[in-house]
This record gives C-alpha cells, structure tokens and sequence, in this order.
C-alpha cells in the first residue's frame, strides 16, 4: 500500500475513534451542569447524586477523548504535511486558537470540578461545570470552523505558493460553518440524551433507583428531542447549502449520475460506480430531489457525469452513509417523541424502555456516518476545489506510516475496549446511595 | 518584527510546557522509587491528576502555534520526526487515561499494570522530547525540499541522548520537589532525598551539555554577537545551584521554583541561541528552516498575537488560581474521600 492510502487509513481510524469519545463529553457536560444547577436551587440530592454519577462517565471519556485528540492535531504535521504547510497561514491559526481559547478552559475547571467538591461553594463548584460545558462547546465550534473552511474555503489567497489568509471574520462568520457547528452540536446532544436515557431505562427496567433514574432519563430525553427535531430542520438547510457548495457530493449522496432538471429523490437503488449507473432503482419520486435541494422542482441538480472521473467522491460509501444518517435521524425523532407521550408513565413502558436501552448505539452510528458523508463526499479534495488529498501527503516512507497504522490500532482498539468495559460497569453500577457526602457550604 | 516576537512566544511556549509537564511527567517516571505502599501511590497520583491535563494543554498550544506562526516549520519538523512524535504521542496516550483508568478497579494487578504505563508514559516523552530539542539545537538534515534526510537513529547521536538525559533528570527532579509540596513525613522525606540525589546528576549534564553545545552546535553565535544575552545561560546555572540550596534549607517550594527556571532558561538558552533559524539544516545552512521562510502572513500573525495577549494572560489567571485552589499539602482523609468520587 503506498503512503498516501494509509495516511488516509491512519487518519481516519484517529478521527473515527476520537469521535466515539468528544460526542458525549459535549453534551452530557450540559446535563451535568443543568443538574448540578438544579441541586443547587433545590437542593434534591437525586441531581447531587445525578452529577457525580454522570460525573464519572464523563471523566473517563473525556480523557479517552482528550488523549486522541493530541494526535490529530500533531498528525497533520507528521501525516499531511504538505497541507500544514500549504494552508497552515490559516488552518493552523484556527487550530492554535482552539486550543487557547477552549482546552485551557476546559482542563483546567474539569479539574477544579473534579477535585474541588470540598473547596469551592456549591455555587462556584456549580459554575465550574458550566464553564467546562461552554469550553467544549466553544472547541466544537473552532475546530469545525477549520474543517468548513476545508469544505467551503473563504477569506483566503494564493500568495508565495500558499493560502493566506486575506478575511478572517469572512473564515469565522461564513454560513457554512455555523452550519456544520449546528448540524454536529446537534447530533452529539441526540447521542448525550440517548446515552443517558439508555442507561437509565437498564436501570428503570429493573426497579433500581427509579426515582433518581426517572429524573435522568427526563432530562436525557428533554435534549435529545429538541435536538432530535432542531437536526432534522437543520439538516434539510444544510443539505441545501452542500447542493450550492458542493454540488459533487451532493450528486455522490444521492448516487445521482445525469445532471437533470426535476430530477427525482429515489427510495431504493444500488448504486454501480463502474457502469456509472445505479442498478435496481425503485421508488422515483420525480422533483423531489430538486425541490429537496434547491427548493424549486424545476431547479436542475449536477449529475455525476458533470465531473470528470477523477474529480468525484467515492460514491457507494457516500450514498449509503447519507442513507444510514437520515433514516436515523427520523428514527431519533420518532423514539423521542414517544418518549415524550410515555414521559409520566415510564416504569410502566417496558418494551420503550428495552428499545431505548438497545437503542444506545445508534446515535454513535449515525455521527460517524455523518462525518463518512462530510469527509469522504469531499474526495478526492482535501480542501474543496483548492488542493487535493493526493497532493497533501507528507513526504515519509510507506513503512513508517505502516508502523504507526499499526500501532494505532492496536493501542486504540485496547483503549476502547478497557474504556467501553469501565463505562459499562460504572453505569451499572448505579449512583452513590444517600445520604450523599456534604461539601463546603453546607458544613 | 511580528516574526520575531512569535519566534519569542514559540520558544516560550515550549518552555513553559516543559516546566508545568516536566513535573508531573519526571514525577510519574520516578514514582515507583518514592511510593512504598497503596496509601503512598494515590497520594503521589493525586498530586498530579488536577494539574497533567491542564498542563498538556500546553504542549497542544506550543504544536498548535508552531503550525499557526511557523507553518512551514510545523511541517518540516513533525513529518521530519515522525517516529520519536509517534513514540511520544503514544506514552502520552498511556499516561493520560492512566489517570482515568488505574482507581476505576480495585485489584492491585489492574492498578500494577496502569503504574507501568505511568512510568513509560513519563520516561519517555520527557527523554525524546530532550532528543528532539537537542537535535534542532545541532541541526537537523533536511535537504532543500524540506525532507529529513535520516532515521530516528539519526536523533540518537551522542549529543542528542545528553539532551534527553538532560531533561528526563531535571524533570525527575523537578517532579520529586513537586511532591515535596505536596506531601508529608516519611515520603516527603524520600522525595526530597531522591532530589538531592539527583540533583549532582543534572549538574554534570548541564555541564556537559553546555559546553557540548560549544562543539556540536552554532548555539553561542548569537551570544558572542550580544553577550549581554549570556545571562540567559547564567540564570540557568544559577537557578540550577539555588535550587540545591533551597533543598538544603527544606524550601520545597522555592526549590521547585527554582529548578522551574532551570527549565525555562535553559530551554531559552537552546532557542535564543537557534536564532533566527527554527530548524537549521546540517546538509546546509541555505536549506534551514528560518523565520524569515516559514512564518505565516502578516494578517495571521497579527491575530494570532491578538489572542494570544488576550487570552494567555486569562490562562496564566485561572491556572494560577487552580494551583492555589490545590496548594496545601494532601492528607489520606482527603485522597480517600476522592477515591469515592
């Protein structure tokens, strides 16, 4: 295998297993932070109890995902270097800014969270998981204003043989990244509330701690359903924007060959990538696709053919990615509104509580999916219509990289497996009993 | 003069990991030989899990600022040091979730494997990070498309393990005095011991590797040009000799303080001397990387300075803040009422 397919391997395996991780630790921290508040107020130790529990789950993907992160940004220098160095006048920046203004934030109050129960009052403790919750949110928001930037790019010019950056509001305003920052925020929150019903539905399946698990599984659900819904709508305008910005993607996503207008939305086709057609297709709707796209049935959508070979995405993997994250997306919409129908009764649902429980993994499923549209519909551009993945590599040897692929695997699958085996336990574990340890304030 | 005030903020950025890493990092590596029971081992932990990440954090902004200043640099270096990064970032990886792992279980088989993994993953990054910066000090060769003309053993020449023994001692160091803060009888007195103990053996790398530098690198042009810039070396070995003075009068604090300022200035010694080269070629001097050809535009640096002055001195707060939060001295109540949570 020559060094650009396994750098290519090597980062996706990084990005894939560091997402398993950064999804939950961006919105569960916004659950904690409603709990810890809601304690506060009220002081129901139930949202005590539910903190430090939550807590811990959050610990140990953060770090998983704080440890994995270390080596994307380090690998665009050892794997990408002719990118680093082509756009780095930007993309570095955008990175750099990341790290100042969110991880500090973020590593320093998670710390001071962790371990100042008994130093801080209950209100400044409080405020410290707001502050983790607002600098992980705030990174997600850099990091993918960089990424946009590699699907959308703006604010630049090509000047001593590099892309440098002409506009930086241009860079940080552009629609598109508030775009890509709404659809991922999104969908990370579905997955924070589903991982947070799912373990409470194990437990309220067995009748332990019903009335603290009652309360989670109300505020996983309360979050997972307004975003369930929000990532639907959003992601309809999003789409609408990639058919503008990226029309080959868009024409990868719904395995569309011929530019048409009115050209349809089709329910069921196997796409042929050699033969250029798609084999089997039924279920035409004619227009919808138009319409989907461009909000005009008439409107014509690019084809495939449009591009030369050379210039398009891999489309099998595009297409049934884009399939597998919308029909999830409904699927999260359906679940989360009969959760909200059987919100008073959910001791009483067996059967929607093992659905939700089985459900956990889904939402994992659907953001890697997400990002298989985002990252390889962008082929073979590393960043769109400026520079190509080909032309991005690093310049060392096949034999390193192999090592390296390796060893990433192995030390990552370890990893996951040992994280996923802690979460597990600690989740069936269940919470601290009452009464739950006083802190600073109520001595 | 904006790529000169960033090439200062890169070196100090470094700098500054060095010396808030290089404590928990030279800690972890010499655990074993100061924590004799389980009680002892969570102590030693402790003293560290509220502080490694916000101080890799660093390291993240030094990597993140060298691609935003330097992109070139950023570049030649990384893809340069492939496997010394790989081997780093993989010991880092160990030793963070190591924090996250190792009280999870209670069986002394799981936490013996995570202390191992402590230990590696501390020893290593401290020993090839002094590698690395050893052989940027001498140069490295990368031919005029900016390719690394060698292997990793290429970095293990004699200079460059001086560099990494050089740094993995002083962090040890620097670790023992930290848990001298932070404990209290006996392993405060084993941690202070093995400071002493160690302390001798810095000495006589410094030495070696001081005048090393006169024979291997071009470190001291700039100096003989300004030698008013000698008081950078001179800090060094003075904070080097009060810290051993600190330690003979029990001032664990200042003593930490001052092989704190060891770190910084001797790595300052080694960046002052580089300038106005990042990464000098030792094929040939046209073929350096300098910050006259590998800064970013003016627009991206002057942002960037922008946010730098804005938010660094907000970090430089809250993190002072935190350490403060944590400063006194841990006791077994504490670390046991922590364990639970």
């Amino acid at each position: 295998m020559d060094v650009l397919l396994l750098s290519r391997l090597q980062f996706a395996a990084a990005t894939f297993f560091h997402f398993l991780f950064v999804p939950l630790t961006l919105g569960l921290s916004l659950l904690i932070a409603i709990m810890e508040t809601i304690y506060v107020r009220t002081g129901d130790q139930d949202y005590l109890r539910g903190a430090k529990f939550w807590g811990k789950i959050f610990l140990i993907n953060f770090a998983v995902g704080v440890v994995t992160g270390i080596t994307l940004e380090f690998q665009f220098g050892t794997n990408w270097s002719r990118y680093s160095r082509y756009v780095g006048d930007i993309f570095g920046s955008l990175l750099a800014i990341e790290a100042t203004l969110a991880f500090f934030l973020e590593s320093t109050f998670l710390a001071v969270w962790a371990f100042g129960w008994k130093r801080l009052s209950p209100k400044a403790h409080a405020a410290c998981i707001w502050m983790v919750a607002l600098a992980s949110n705030l990174s997600a928001l850099w990091i993918l204003i960089a990424n946009a930037w590699m699907q959308h790019p703006v604010g630049y010019a090509i000047r001593n043989g590099r892309a440098e950056l002409e506009n930086f509001w241009a860079v940080v305003s552009q629609g598109f990244a508030w775009q890509i920052f709404f659809h991922t925020i999104s969908g990370a929150y579905i997955l924070s509330g589903f991982v947070v019903m799912g373990i409470s539905a194990y437990h309220l399946l067995r009748r332990n701690e019903t009335a603290f698990f009652t309360k989670s599984f109300r505020l996983g659900l309360t979050l997972a359903l307004i975003f369930s819904f929000a990532e639907v709508i959003q992601g309809h305008i999003h789409g609408a924007e990639v058919a503008k910005i990226q029309p080959a993607k868009l024409a990868a996503m719904e395995a569309l060959w011929d530019t048409q207008a009115n050209a349809p939305q089709t329910l069921f086709l196997i796409p042929d990538e050699k033969n250029e057609r798609n084999l089997m297709e039924f279920g035409k709707i004619p227009g919808a696709l138009s319409m989907l796209a461009f909000h005009d049935p008439q409107a014509e959508v690019k084809g495939l053919k449009a591009f030369p070979p050379e210039d398009r995405p891999p489309v099998t993997l595009t297409f049934v990615a884009f399939r597998v994250m919308v029909g999830l997306g409904f699927l999260f919409m359906l679940l989360t509104f009969i959760g909200f129908l059987r919100r008073n009764k959910l001791e009483d649902s067996p059967l929607f509580l093992k659905v939700m429980l089985w459900s956990m993994p889904l939402p994992y499923i659907a953001l890697q999916a997400g990002w298989i549209v985002t990252e390889v519909g962008r082929q073979p551009w590393i960043v769109y219509g400026v520079m190509k993945t080909k032309d991005a590599v690093s310049p060392v040897a096949a034999s390193q990289v192999g090592i390296s692929l390796m060893a990433f695997v192995v030390v990552y699958a370890i990893l996951g497996v040992v994280a996923f085996y802690l979460v597990r336990r600690i989740a069936i574990q269940g919470p601290e009993p009452l009464p739950v340890p006083v802190s600073k304030g109520e001595v | 003069m904006l790529e000169i005030i960033w090439f200062v903020l890169w070196g100090v950025l470094w700098a500054a990991y060095f010396m808030l890493d290089g404590y928990d990092l030279g800690l972890g590596t010499v655990m074993p030989a100061l924590a004799k029971t389980e009680d002892d081992r969570k102590l030693v932990y402790r003293s560290m899990s509220p502080f490694w990440d916000g101080n890799e954090v660093w390291l993240i902004t030094a990597g993140g600022v060298t691609f935003a200043a330097f992109p070139a640099t950023y570049a030649v270096l990384f893809s340069g040091l492939y496997t010394p990064l790989m081997l780093i970032l993989f010991a880092l990886i160990l030793r963070g979730v190591t924090f996250a792992f190792r009280g999870k279980i209670d069986d002394p088989k799981w936490r013996a494997i995570w202390d191992l993994c402590l230990v590696l993953g501390s020893f290593l990054p401290a020993l090839l990070f002094g590698v690395a910066f050893a052989n940027i000090f001498k140069g490295l060769p990368i031919d005029g498309e900016g390719i690394f003309q060698g292997t990793l053993f290429t970095l293990l020449n004699p200079y460059g393990l001086t560099g990494g023994l050089l740094f993995a001692t002083i962090f040890a160091m620097h670790g023992c005095l930290w848990l001298t803060t932070k404990s209290a009888g006996e392993l405060q007195a084993r941690a202070g011991a093995l400071a002493k103990k160690i302390w001798p053996v810095v000495l006589l790398l410094a030495v070696i590797f001081l005048l090393a530098s006169q024979r291997v690198t071009n470190l001291y042009d700039n100096y003989l040009a300004r030698p008013v810039l000698f008081l950078i070396p001179l800090t060094a070995v003075f904070a080097l000799l009060a810290t051993r003075v600190f330690m003979a009068l029990g001032s664990w604090w200042k003593a930490w303080m001052a092989s704190a300022l060891t770190i910084v200035s001797t790595t300052m010694f080694g960046v002052v001397g580089l300038f106005p080269n990042l990464i000098p070629s030792s094929l040939d001097p046209a073929f350096s990387m300098t910050v006259a050809n590998s800064a970013s535009s003016p627009l991206t640096l002057k942002i960037m300075l922008v946010v730098a002055l804005t938010f660094v001195p907000l970090v430089i707060a809250y993190q002072v803040w935190a350490h403060f939060l944590f400063k006194d001295s841990l006791t077994d109540d504490e670390v046991a009422y922590e364990e639970g949570h």
